[in-house]
């Protein structure tokens, strides 16, 4: 069988393999050659967001991490800090529940959520339908909870200005091997819940040591959100963005 | 799973209405995506489309990296960038590829 489009022309070897040889397709058909990127639609739109936000002077920063990592506790002693500061707002992305969105409201931040369903990562149509209802004002940062998930997040350019990984001192030492395509795309890594560190079996020299054998421009802070130590760090990275 | 069905969306609409026999993509060995995973959401997101039952055909171009520090061109296994010369300021030269080639309709 013919291993382009499966007729049963320019068989080589039998016994169901599968090898093409050059030959005539006579049940006629016909090649479309695409050439195009599987994920161009969502560049296209992320590349609108981007003109957007910059023609706004708006930041927006998406944190990406597992479940747990204490994604929404950072956010929220962050928009307390920011109070006040400059004028923050939130995209919460989430599969199912409002629990986090409602966390961040009582932080007192505006937030939107977006509930992406089965779906595991936000994308930058979301993105576009979830500025448009937030309506950031100029100059503001708006900080975007990525569904807690470290695989399909980093395929997903949402037009944000920086993408930010979080991991907590809870899981493995080895995360950034794991899971190599989120570090690779991150500019910044946060290690949080370094409180815990008596506690646990983490070494965080080794894990930015991880980190950096991926993407060897990466910066990494280490910080509790719960605490507050270390938080300094996170917002003088914030503030160099603008 | 959204990856899948971006391809499908692409090929069903340039389809417009023939029936699809055959897919054929390029993903890279450096990204996230995994081809039996693909293989799989394939056929369930084809089902009740134009491209229900065609052949996926998935070609994976290997990770490839030229060093910055000794120019030497080399494999690559993973997303671990370090040159055997042990310099790790080095590019990404292929492997991240995730893009539609071709489809055969009629
Ligand atoms: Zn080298």
């Amino acid at each position: 069988m013919c291993g382009t489009c499966g007729c049963s022309g320019g068989s080589e070897g039998g016994g169901g393999t599968r090898i093409a040889v050059p030959h005539t397709h006579p049940h006629g058909g016909e090649t479309i050659t695409l050439e195009q990127r599987v994920l161009a639609k969502n560049e296209d739109l992320a590349a609108g967001n981007r003109a957007w936000l910059a023609e706004q002077g708006i930041v927006a920063v998406n944190l990406m991490s597992s479940p747990g990592a204490g994604k929404t506790t950072l956010l929220e002693r962050t928009i307390r800090d920011f109070v006040g500061h400059r004028p923050v707002s939130v995209i919460e992305g989430d599969q199912e529940t409002t629990l986090d969105a409602d966390r961040i409201k009582r932080a007192g931040s505006t937030v939107v959520q977006v509930n992406t369903g089965a779906g595991c990562h936000l994308d930058a149509e979301m993105m576009r339908d979830a500025l448009t209802t937030l309506t950031p004002p100029a100059g503001s940062l708006v900080l975007v909870e990525n569904v807690g998930n470290l695989v399909c997040p980093a395929l997903f350019d949402l037009g944000e200005r920086s993408r930010v990984v979080i991991i907590s001192v809870t899981e493995g030492t080895d995360k950034p091997l794991k899971y190599p395509y989120m570090f690779a795309a991150a500019d910044l890594v946060i290690v949080n819940k370094i409180d815990l560190l008596p506690y646990v079996d983490f070494d965080v020299a080794r894990c930015e040591e991880y980190a950096r054998s991926v993407n060897p421009g990466l910066t990494v802070l280490a910080l509790s959100a719960t605490t507050g130590e270390g938080m300094r760090s996170w917002y003088d990275w914030v503030a160099e963005r603008y | 799973m959204s990856i899948t069905q971006s391809i499908v969306d692409a090929v069903c609409e340039r389809a417009a209405g023939r029936p699809v026999r055959t897919v054929s993509v390029r993903v890279g060995m450096l990204t996230a995506v995994v081809p039996d995973s693909m293989r799989f959401c394939f056929d369930l997101t084809t089902a009740g489309t134009v491209a229900e039952g065609a052949a996926l055909e998935i070609e994976q171009p290997p990770g490839t990296a030229h060093c910055m520090a000794c120019s030497e061109d080399f494999t690559l296994a993973d997303l671990v960038l370090l040159c055997p010369c042990g310099s790790a300021d080095v590019r990404i030269t292929s492997g991240q590829e995730l893009q539609i080639i071709s489809m055969r309709v009629g």
